[in-house]
């Protein structure tokens, strides 16, 4: 696709989300280069704490956005948290997907007892709270990294179940599927080469969407001290530490969450134009609720 | 059915969960056996089956326990909480939708404009906004914010709990008081989700306005305020009804974050406390709480569907 045919929220998303990707990848290892202090490191922190946005600590650095309680440096710590927050997203979001795509194509081809099974298991835990069911496993299985994501992947999956099933009903029921079968496709190769492509619309999407859903939850969870843990950066586990200081800094709890904003409205840009292009309407109907 | 699916998948999920409530009660010297005196005290012994077993029969009789960590009835537990969680999250969603709507509609007439544009930047961005984020942004506004300002007394406004220990206990100013503390987390809650209504009726309706009847009623010459009342909106209601249907629960459950950092007691900060004190007979009374609203409000939405779209009787 041309860059000037593209629908102007999908420009405006990708680009958006490609220098947060880029940005994230290279700017940590540049600051290094740079002989800049390392973001997770704490130095003198007399001299460098609480520093102003655009101020100059007393070694005579320039922070543009300032620096937290224990001198570090925000940008710097909102790069390397970046690598975090849009990793844990993504990844929690892709795994949900994947476990959905599965499990949706599983109850459309297989039917009866599994389709019922599958429905069953979806409803119960969509008839939980994601939030609370996060919380739930996040605090007895004990917070960190991983069971932040598997969390994600786990609660996430029963929308694009859902989306999937439906999908590959219908592209089953369509001539083409028959045609296939009566020229002797086996079953499995008709599935995965013949309906399945035709069934991910809606699923794209909803993936698309989920990456800044799931962001927003991992940033929910480190603020409660349920996700990640300091001192690894997270923009959430940021924010969380610049609660204490609201009053006299509160440059450090409020750049975390600007990015946060600006990443999760990328995603939602691109989520927006796909739907518009595509013919995911069932999407919309399942988003707006998580909070 | 569902919610018997639902409370055993919790009750499971829960009792899995190493660490249990018996080794958080005794004291840090206690012995083994202590500890194990305790557990059979609390009802922890025995297999998994077992304790699902006299949890379940219990439940059916009707008795929904003791909690663990507060010695109370779960029962006066969920009650002292839920009418602090009903009234936040009834008040913010009522006017989620009184604000959201009209500004969705004005948009989708809109569509497309400059100021359309401005308007879905905004509603975007707010909506990408994490609440607990919004809420210290807003607390900071309140309170350093007002002060630096030199803005009046009554703007200075209260960020934590539901009222002034300090206050006036007589009469009105009790309510006063709420209401000032109530305002906070009510913005933190309503402004998102008027932003979310706003982004989802826009969409809805400049759908609805594609339909060809709209086209021909423009072309009869019936006036633009009344095509949107009566040929797009109508048409428009059904899938607000199920957005409504699927916001309604959140009433009951969606303001952990807020309750949190208000320190507001109602159901969400009740779900914490039991949460990390591993106090079973409360998560699985307040799960069940929740999964009754859900498949409750499921069915109201049902309900009103058929109420404002005959054809669905039909099919």
């Amino acid at each position: 696709m041309k860059l000037a045919h593209m629908d102007a929220r999908l420009r405006w998303g990708i680009g958006l989300l490609a220098i947060l990707v880029i940005g994230a990848a290279i700017a940590p290892g540049l600051g290094a280069l740079l002989g800049a202090a390392s973001p997770t490191n704490i130095g003198d922190v007399l001299a460098t704490r609480l520093v102003r946005p655009f101020g100059v600590d007393a070694t005579g650095t320039r922070h543009l956005l300032g620096t937290d309680a224990f001198g570090r440096d925000v940008l710097a710590r909102l790069w390397l948290g970046a690598r975090i927050s849009i990793g844990v997203g993504v990844i929690g979001s892709f795994l949900a997907g994947i476990l959905g795509i599965a499990l949706g194509m599983l109850a459309a081809w297989r039917g009866g007892l599994t389709d019922r099974a599958v429905l069953a298991l979806s409803d119960a835990l969509l008839a939980i709270p994601r939030l609370v069911l996060l919380l739930v496993i996040a605090t007895l299985w004990g917070p960190g990294l991983t069971t932040v994501v598997v969390v994600l992947a786990l609660t996430g999956w029963m929308s694009v179940a859902r989306l999937v099933r439906a999908d590959v009903l219908g592209v089953r029921a369509l001539p083409y599927v028959e045609a296939a079968q009566a020229i002797g496709v086996p079953s499995y190769g008709l599935l995965l080469r013949h309906v399945l492509p035709n069934a991910l619309g809606s699923a794209r999407v909803a993936i698309t969407l989920g990456i800044g859903n799931a962001m927003l939850l991992e940033s929910g969870l480190s603020f409660l001290g349920l996700g990640v843990q300091p001192p690894t950066p997270s923009w959430g586990n940021m924010i969380s530490g610049g609660r204490d200081w609201l009053i006299t800094a509160p440059w450090i709890a409020l750049s975390p969450g600007v990015a946060l904003i600006v990443t999760v409205v990328a995603c939602t840009l691109i989520g927006d134009a796909l739907t518009a292009k595509g013919d995911a309407r069932g999407v919309s109907q399942l988003r707006g609720v998580e909070r | 059915m569902l919610l018997w699916l639902v409370t055993s998948l919790t009750f499971v999920l829960v009792h899995l969960a190493p660490g249990d409530a018996a080794s958080l009660l005794v004291s840090p010297t206690a012995t083994a056996a202590e500890v194990a005196e305790r557990r059979t005290e609390l009802g922890l012994d025995g297999s998994l089956a077992t304790q699902y077993g006299r949890w379940i029969t219990s439940v059916l009789r009707g008795n929904l326990g003791e909690s663990l960590a507060l010695s109370r009835p779960v029962v006066a537990v969920v009650a002292d909480a839920l009418p602090l969680s009903l009234a936040l999250g009834g008040i913010s969603l009522a006017l989620s939708f009184l604000l959201g709507v009209p500004i969705g509609a004005w948009q989708s007439a809109r569509a497309g404009q400059r100021s359309d544009t401005v308007a879905t930047i905004f509603t975007t961005t707010i909506y990408a906004a994490p609440s607990f984020w919004l809420a210290l942004a807003l607390i900071a506004l309140a309170t350093t914010g007002a002060a630096s300002l030199n803005a009046p007394a009554w703007l200075r406004l209260p960020s934590f709990g539901v009222r002034d220990p300090a206050a006036l206990s007589t009469g009105l100013d009790v309510w006063r008081d709420i209401a000032r503390h109530s305002v906070l987390p009510l913005m933190v809650l309503a402004i998102p989700g008027a932003a979310g209504v706003a982004r989802y009726t826009r969409q809805t309706m400049i759908e609805a306005r594609r339909a060809h009847h709209v086209a021909t009623a423009a072309g009869r010459g019936v006036p633009g305020g009344r095509i949107s009342r009566r040929y797009i909106l109508r048409n428009a209601w059904p899938p607000l009804i199920v957005l409504l249907g699927l916001m309604l629960p959140g009433i009951v459950a969606g303001s952990v974050f807020v309750e949190q950092v208000f320190a507001w007691p109602g159901l969400g900060r009740a779900m914490m406390t039991a949460i990390a004190s591993r106090d079973y007979p409360v998560v699985l009374a307040l799960t069940m709480v929740y999964a009754a609203t859900v498949i409750g409000a499921n069915l109201l939405a049902d309900l009103a569907l058929l109420r404002v779209d005959p054809r669905r009787a039909t099919a």
